[in-house]
């Protein structure tokens, strides 16, 4: 909101309602962008102030000292991310921020129904690509771009997938641009990663700082993994009475191998790979010690692509053979279901807006970021007219890559894009510059906090019940002024509170 | 319990006490080291060759080191990237299959683990080993033993912990036998040992304690040391935890409890091999065995304890795979109407 401010910039306090800012926060420059924890006038946002305050408490030696064992925390834990062309096998901590974001009570209201809303259009949105097609006969969205999408599973229309849930787990990316405003940049309804960071970021903190949380009011997230057990349950093949769930991982050498596991255990659930299990008589076996023993519902973490060697990619050796015959005969669930990656992707995200209107009759809560497709005539010649001031992004790419960053870029690049994009105008969309909020984030190098880029990935979940979990994964770019948040790309991530209330 | 993961927890145990004998052997002999007059080369070598030649890595060795010394040795064994049987390799395998169980063992397992792991990839720990090594043993083995410690006091005793013990006592039964035929160039070809020379009776103690059984060899059989009395006791003491005797007893009596069959009857070739290794073993006396030559019986149990672990792989975690080929045959061709329609079936 940038509605102009009464406060005069530079008041005789700088605090007047917690005090004087904590050394590492002085001078702190928030200017330029919308900064989460500062107003424009240099004061506390009021949701802060508790927080803010009881850092301030904090020895400087005592914070490094805190700092120092949380990273030796996780990498003991083996909270890491394998990065991938390494041959040393190398694992890193994803970078962890002390200094959580805050969200306020009224704002998240706001976000959770804003969230619901967009997982129950996008449900009902692959229903009906799935079933009738309405929307498309209706000519609300041209027919061709959702059977030109990559991700779309023409083999699963007019199959009626367990409990008419196509998206159970949802991990939405926001962002908020220049003037506080959220807004979603994009869906990730296939296998969204992350929530154990979410889980881990929290138990680290109330672990290292556990009076910052007495009578703060932050709301917990610890429940994710019990609705989400819920929801797998929830999905079982009819007359099943007490369903066995499993978690079909590709394997530790996957770079979310730790937070497979961590589910696994959270929920009490086996963690399987693709050569544990077994498909007989239309039916899903898990190899065990003893026999072979029945699996009703599988949440997978591999792609459609690699399910079942035998309907999708002959060279899968993570899936398993027959399971898509399996799947079909009823015997067996999953989750995500096959084809979710349809709203993936960014052709369709660009007609959520008409999606949310067409099924529910309702304004979209969220915006979008304003975007154009380069398959319309009138967008293309924008786009390519315009690639210095734009983000060009694949269709479906995900974790930063296939991207153009046009303001950065070299005209090389830049006429590289032009070219891929005239060659393949399906595969782009365009976006404006979002010049993302910042957030106050500990610099080592200059030992002291200065802003940072970040986005937020909540966590929703549709079963019986629409849950969206209070929190989520705040990424943060830590290079300066780097609007890329990803984990390969030298991001790292704080904890992120919901409060009870507004302050 | 998931075939994969009863595989894992398996090599995981078996991989931890692998590293830990290595540990062991390598310190005994670095200390024996330091009691003999100026050592030539010759003796050198005939002091390490016989630890590699136990670890069944001569090629490998040969391969990468000309002469065997302590310095080359203890590089082999403890850092030796190319080897996968070194302190550093077997460590590694043993958290990589840590982690891919990671929901079956307790944090406190994963964590010792990860943090031997950590520990052995600092420059620090390069650093112990040259300026200390008896601190950087201690170090393994301490790890080690926490380990057994943490897998007894917070890992439930299910089948999993189970194949934990199996794979623990296979390898510590085949480590001792190795460990007792380093100085088996010591022993006539067949026939009882005699007496031994006092620089001799040292290499035996060492012996001993690299199975750290000098304390209760010395309780038994009182403070001199004769090569005929190690072996006897090394193979076949009833109650001595590191004696292959005791570990076969510990790895039959696991493996009777995975599957619940009684004693005297089996279900599967791993207990009816372990069932018979541990009657060889209760019924055997010390004479039978030098008789036969004590290098030649150790190359054969080693090999029946070999079978016993490929007997027990086939009875647990290799299954044949039944794919029906009439319900994949079907189901392409289903597959097939869906993206065709209009085509007829077959």
């Amino acid at each position: 909101m940038a509605a102009p401010d009464a406060t005069p910039p530079h008041s005789a306090l700088p605090n007047p309602t917690s005090g004087p800012l904590p050394p590492v926060l002085s001078g702190y420059a928030s200017a330029g962008f919308f900064d989460e924890m500062f107003l424009p006038d240099g004061n506390l946002r009021p949701h802060y102030r508790k927080f803010v305050t009881r850092y301030g408490s904090i020895p400087r030696e005592e914070m490094d000292s805190k700092r120092r064992a949380v990273d030796a925390l996780f990498l003991r834990q083996g909270i890491t991310f394998n990065v991938y062309g390494d041959s040393q096998g190398t694992e890193r901590i994803f970078p962890f921020d002390l200094m959580p974001r805050i969200i306020p009570a009224a704002e998240w209201e706001k976000l959770e129904a804003g969230l619901v809303q967009r997982i129950t259009a996008l449900n009902l949105f692959l229903h009906d690509i799935y079933h009738e097609q309405r929307i498309l006969k209706d000519g609300v969205i041209p027919s061709y771009y959702v059977l030109s999408a990559k991700h779309f599973r023409r083999e699963f229309v007019n199959f009626r997938v367990p409990g008419d849930i196509y998206i159970h787990i949802c991990g939405t990316d926001l962002i908020r641009d220049a003037d506080g405003g959220y807004m979603v940049l994009e869906d990730n309804a296939r296998c969204p990663s992350g929530v154990s960071y979410m889980l881990e970021n929290r138990r680290a903190m109330r672990r290292t700082f556990p009076d910052f949380f007495e009578g703060a009011g932050v709301r917990p997230v610890d429940n994710y993994t019990g609705e989400l057990f819920n929801v797998l349950q929830h999905v079982a093949p009819a007359g099943v009475g007490d369903p066995t769930v499993v978690l079909l991982t590709p394997g530790p050498y996957n770079s979310a191998y730790f937070e497979h596991t961590y589910l696994a255990r959270q929920m009490g659930i086996q963690i399987v790979e693709g050569r544990d299990l077994v498909v007989r008589d239309q039916r899903v076996f898990m190899r065990t010690t003893k026999s072979q023993q029945p699996v009703h519902v599988i949440y997978r973490r591999i792609d459609d692509d690699f399910l079942d060697p035998t309907v999708f990619r002959p060279d899968s050796a993570l899936g398993v053979p027959g399971l898509i015959h399996a799947y079909r005969a009823g015997n067996v669930s999953l989750a995500n279901s096959i084809g979710t990656g349809l709203a993936d992707d960014k052709v369709m995200y660009y007609f959520v807006p008409k999606i949310i209107k067409y099924y529910l009759d309702q304004e979209p809560l969220l915006p979008n970021v304003p975007t154009y497709l380069a398959s319309e005539e009138k967008d293309r010649s924008y786009i390519v007219e315009n690639l210095d001031k734009l983000v060009v992004k694949s269709a479906n790419e995900a974790g930063g890559y296939g991207m153009l960053m046009g303001p950065q870029a070299s005209a090389a690049e830049r006429a590289d894009f032009r070219d891929k994009i005239l060659a393949e105008p399906r595969n782009f969309i365009a976006q404006p510059m979002i010049s993302l909020s910042r957030h106050p984030t500990f610099i080592e190098e200059t030992n002291h906090c200065e802003g940072r880029h970040i986005d937020l990935r909540p966590y929703i979940l549709y079963g019986q019940k629409t849950t969206v979990i209070p929190g989520g994964l705040t990424r943060v770019a830590l290079r300066r002024g780097s609007l890329v948040v990803n984990s390969s790309q030298g991001g790292g991530s704080k904890d992120t509170w919901v409060l009870y209330q507004d302050e | 319990m998931l075939s994969r993961v009863a595989n894992s927890l398996y090599w995981m145990s078996r991989y931890l006490e692998r590293a830990d004998n290595t540990a062991r052997m390598v310190d005994i002999n670095l200390q024996l080291l330091l009691d003999q007059r100026v050592p030539d080369d010759r003796m050198v070598a005939g002091y390490w060759t016989p630890i590699v030649q136990s670890a069944g890595d001569e090629t490998l060795f040969a391969s990468l080191h000309t002469r065997a010394t302590a310095e080359t040795v203890t590089a082999f064994l403890v850092f030796q990237p190319e080897n996968p049987n070194s302190i550093v390799g077997t460590i590694s395998l043993a958290r990589e299959n840590a982690r891919m169980v990671r929901d079956q063992i307790t944090g406190e397992v994963w964590e010792e683990i990860n943090r031997l792991y950590l520990f052995l990839r600092t420059s620090a720990a390069r650093a112990l080993l040259r300026s200390s090594p008896v601190e950087f043993f201690q170090e393994i083995k301490a790890s080690s033993l926490h380990l057994q410690g943490l897998t007894d006091a917070t890992v439930v005793h299910n089948e999993g912990w189970l194949f934990q013990q199996a794979g623990k006592y296979l390898e510590r039964a085949d480590k001792t036998s190795r460990i007792l035929d380093v100085r088996h160039t010591a022993f006539p070809a067949r026939g009882a040992p005699g007496p031994v020379s006092q620089a001799s009776a040292l290499e035996w103690a060492a012996v001993l304690r690299s199975c750290t059984a000098w304390d209760a060899y010395k309780s038994i059989y009182g403070a001199e040391v004769l090569p005929g009395q190690v072996a006897e006791f090394l193979l076949l003491s009833p109650d001595f935890p590191r004696s292959v005797r005791y570990c076969v007893q510990r790895l039959n009596l696991s493996l009777r409890r995975i599957s619940g069959v009684a004693e005297g009857c089996f279900s599967n070739d791993a207990e009816k091999l372990a069932g018979r290794l541990l009657a060889e073993l209760q019924f055997g006396t010390a004479d039978e065995i030098f008789a036969a030559g004590l290098h030649t019986s150790i190359d054969v149990l080693q090999s029946k304890l070999n079978d016993i672990g490929s007997a027990l792989f086939q009875a647990y975690i290799f299954q044949p795979f039944y794919a029906s080929d009439d319900s994949q045959l079907q189901q392409q061709e289903e597959q097939q109407q869906q993206t065709a329609p209009g085509r007829a079936r077959r």
